[in-house]
């Protein structure tokens, strides 16, 4: 008898260590605590990362190719007038809680996005005219879905659109992506699980995801971040700045990756705004397409590169990313640094350089400041050395650096300023997603927000492309109206495009398959077919 | 005491004349970038290097010393003129107006001062050139400075008020602002010119404080609290000499503390 349970104690023991072996748990921070966990709601990163590791997505935007994949869906088609997406659903899918899957639950999910009152950003970028959407199931793996008016990038949209169950008494809690939530220990760490019920598999037929979980650390402070990831306490960064980045090539050049241009740029403008409280010689200049242009060419882009990024950024060109493959205009250049050229332009509209002073035709000594937000010392960076360049011609800049909600109060309220600098950050890859802030009647449109009419004929003419690129479905006579568009940005620089910020990433050495992009999210996109050694799943 | 008292005078004094010598001592001046040598190490050309723009780090150092060294003591004594009169008149007069007076600069003390410059900070204009900014910031660093000397003052009036000089020259018919200002105000000096000391130091530090907000002296001036700011970079550990203005701020603070501890006030 004591024979027989050594044995089984024995057997016991050897299947537990083994299972404990095999286990995975891959470990990264976020910088705040998730505001939400209903996938239709969010709004801030930290409730983003947790929807792509735990929602299902009909389609999904393989973020390295730049190219729809199907998900939850095998098959999709948008109709000639852009308004109706039909899908085909996989058959047999399951939710993380058992629940099953089907067009009852997408038509429940759009229901729920579209509802007015439940405020959905998602759901916003959806709103494209006034009218009801329809959901039509058409059978339990097919269903189709109506808009009232045509909606540009129709289909790329539904990847940001995590299905929710119909059904399952855990609500949004009941997913389909590849993780689920177990446990959150509010403001101190997440724990995500393997879904068993996740529907991709390898080449091989194994299931994934690799690795069994996901615990999520609330860590706001990035020194420590980065020291518990050299540690090996942590496996990835999903994005980092230069400073650190450069730190860790010193210390651990094993970690960290430059994955290029990202879709994030840094820009300025000059306020424009017809009403705003600033002198009218200074609007005069502001609104001269060669006064911006001269100023443009007077600031040195690669030396901004290079010294205020540390060379993890290049001088940026436009509207687009070159990083967004599709829709960047190649023909475009970055505008060469060439002070000559700038008081040539200068000169065209009565500028005169007298003893290092610019004044303009009416003899006003030409100076103008430039906000920024206080603590960002990249841009600090930059307004300070765009101050010593456009003093090269004679222009006078005072840099002046105020808390986010002052700077953002004279940007969109009072329009108490007179330019500039701030950043851009791009996470969708369609034209549609920058509509509103080329759109002269957009309220992003930053140099002169909601104008009631185009104030200038390229501004009627960028409306008009605009529009055209969004009411066509053909991509390839989209990306002629919206080249059209660049091209208009680029000779009167509304927005002079100063940086293009290259993604960098920190990931340990212990983590394989990962394929850093410069998409968001960055280094985890394909968080399913990551693996871990198997010395880091013993120390966990 | 007497000897670390005068060792600090000459080095205050030391440090005041190479901030005033600096376009001599570094002609490279404190805003000029050498692009092509950003965060260089110390050499002939840059004896405490580059920051990380390229500028000279010698140079931006004297003349950040100049403008904290400078403007600091004239906010102390802003706010150690405020606080004498306003503690000083409502102690002597006593009363209600000294409970009006005491209830105003509790209130004055509760309110979150980081909050309220920002604030003030964001009404001001924005061209302005960076020696107004710098002056600016500093005059609303004294008038917001005063309320904490102006308790002690206030105290210490109320107490010399009951003395028995004070009640002789009441009863010789002397009154109003004669009296105050001939007896009061000159055995008030003492714990002003004690207040006005203090407050040097305090006030170098909020500058600090607010240079590392980003909201204190605007660029391309220097300032100790701008200086501070290059600490903050992650390769501050490995260039020992970036702790400069560290060090300076460090051996200044120290010494106006010195002066102030030991110094002998006339009674």
């Amino acid at each position: 008898m004591r024979r027989v349970l050594f044995t089984v104690l024995s057997l016991w023991l050897a299947f537990g260590s083994a299972r404990a072996q095999s286990a995975t748990q891959l470990r990264f921070c976020l910088r705040s605590e998730p505001k939400t966990f209903n996938p239709l709601l969010v709004e801030e990163d930290s409730s983003d990362t947790v929807r792509y590791l735990t929602g299902g997505v009909l389609v999904r935007l393989n973020r390295k190719t730049q190219k729809l994949e199907p998900g939850l869906a095998t098959d999709w088609k948008v109709s000639r007038d852009g308004r109706t997406i039909a899908f085909t659903l996989r058959p047999g899918l399951k939710f993380s809680d058992g629940t099953s899957f089907s067009a009852a639950d997408v038509a429940y999910t759009v229901q729920q996005m579209m509802e007015p009152s439940l405020h959905s950003p998602i759901g916003d970028t959806f709103r494209s005219g006034e009218g009801a959407t329809e959901s039509k199931i058409l059978a339990a793996d097919k269903v189709a879905i109506s808009f009232p008016a045509p909606v540009a990038g129709l289909d790329r949209l539904f990847d940001q659109v995590a299905i929710m169950s119909a059904s399952s008494a855990k609500k949004e809690m009941a997913v389909l992506g590849p993780y689920y939530v177990s446990e959150n220990h509010a403001g101190s760490y997440l724990m995500l699980e393997r879904n068993p019920n996740y529907w991709r598999q390898d080449a091989a037929g194994r299931p994934l995801p690799y690795i069994d979980s996901i615990r999520l650390d609330i860590q706001q402070n990035r020194d420590l971040e980065l020291l518990r990831l050299e540690r090996g306490e942590i496996d990835l960064v999903n994005s980092i700045d230069p400073e650190y980045y450069e730190k860790l090539v010193k210390e651990k050049p094993a970690l960290a990756h430059d994955a290029g241009p990202s879709l994030d740029s840094e820009h300025m403008w000059f306020n424009q705004v017809p009403t705003a409280a600033i002198s009218d010689y200074k609007k005069a200049w502001f609104q001269s397409a060669n006064f911006r242009r001269a100023v443009s060419e007077a600031i040195n882009r690669q030396d901004l590169a290079r010294i205020a990024f540390r060379g993890h950024a290049r001088p940026a060109v436009g509207i687009v990313s070159p990083a967004n493959q599709f829709w960047f205009n190649d023909k475009l250049r970055p505008h060469p640094f060439d002070q000559k050229s700038a008081l040539q332009r200068l000169q065209k509209d009565g500028f005169r350089l007298h003893d290092g002073v610019l004044r303009d035709v009416n003899g006003h000594v030409v100076e103008f400041s430039i906000i920024t937000n206080a603590g960002n010392r990249y841009r600090e960076r930059m307004a300070t050395m765009i101050q010593q360049d456009l003093a090269g011609v004679g222009m006078k800049v005072n840099v002046v650096t105020l808390d986010f909600p002052s700077l953002i109060e004279r940007i969109t309220r009072t329009f108490t300023y007179e330019a500039c600098l701030l950043g851009l950050v791009n996470t969708d890859l369609d034209p549609a997603s920058v509509m509103n802030v080329w759109l002269s009647s957009a309220e992003n449109h930053q140099w002169s927000p909601g104008e009631k009419k185009p104030a200038t004929a390229w501004e009627a003419e960028i409306d008009r492309l605009m529009r055209a690129q969004a009411s066509t479905l053909d991509d390839h006579r989209r990306k002629q109206y919206f080249d059209r568009v660049q091209e208009i940005a680029w000779e009167q620089e509304p927005f002079i495009y100063l940086v293009t910020k290259n993604a960098l990433s920190a990931i340990s050495t212990s983590l394989s398959n990962a394929q850093p992009v410069v998409l968001r999210p960055q280094v985890f996109w394909n968080v399913d077919e990551l693996k871990l050694a198997p010395e880091v799943a013993a120390t966990r | 005491m007497r000897r670390a008292r005068q060792l600090a005078t000459v080095f205050l004094l030391l440090v005041a004349l190479a901030s005033a010598a600096a376009g001599f001592l570094a002609p490279s001046g404190y805003a000029h970038q050498f692009r092509d040598t950003p965060d260089a190490s110390p050499s002939r050309q840059h004896w405490l290097g580059t920051d990380d723009l390229g500028r000279d780090r010698f140079a931006r150092l004297l003349y950040g010393t100049r403008v904290s060294l400078c403007l600091a003591p004239a906010a102390a004594l802003l706010s150690s003129l405020l606080a004498a009169l306003i503690g000083g008149v409502a102690g002597f007069c006593g009363g209600r107006l000294e409970q009006l007076v005491l209830a105003g600069t509790d209130l004055f003390l509760s309110l979150p001062w980081l909050f309220l410059l920002i604030t003030i900070r964001a009404l001001l204009p924005l061209n302005l050139p960076p020696v107004t900014s710098v002056v600016i910031t500093f005059m609303l660093l004294g008038c917001l400075g005063w309320a904490v000397a102006a308790r002690v003052i206030c105290s210490d009036a109320h107490l010399l008020r009951n003395c028995d000089f004070i009640l002789l020259a009441r009863a010789s018919g002397l009154g109003g602002w004669r009296l105050l200002v001939r007896h009061l105000l000159p055995n008030l000096m003492p714990i002003v010119y004690a207040q006005f000391w203090l407050s040097i130091p305090i006030f170098i530090l909020t500058e600090a404080n607010l240079g590392i907000l980003g909201l204190g002296v605007s660029e391309p001036l220097p300032s100790w609290g701008t200086l501070l700011r290059d600490l903050e970079s992650c390769s501050s550990m490995s260039h020992l000499w970036q702790f400069a203005p560290l060090l300076l701020l460090i051996a200044a603070v120290s010494c106006f503390h010195l002066l102030v501890v030991d110094r002998e006030f006339p009674a």
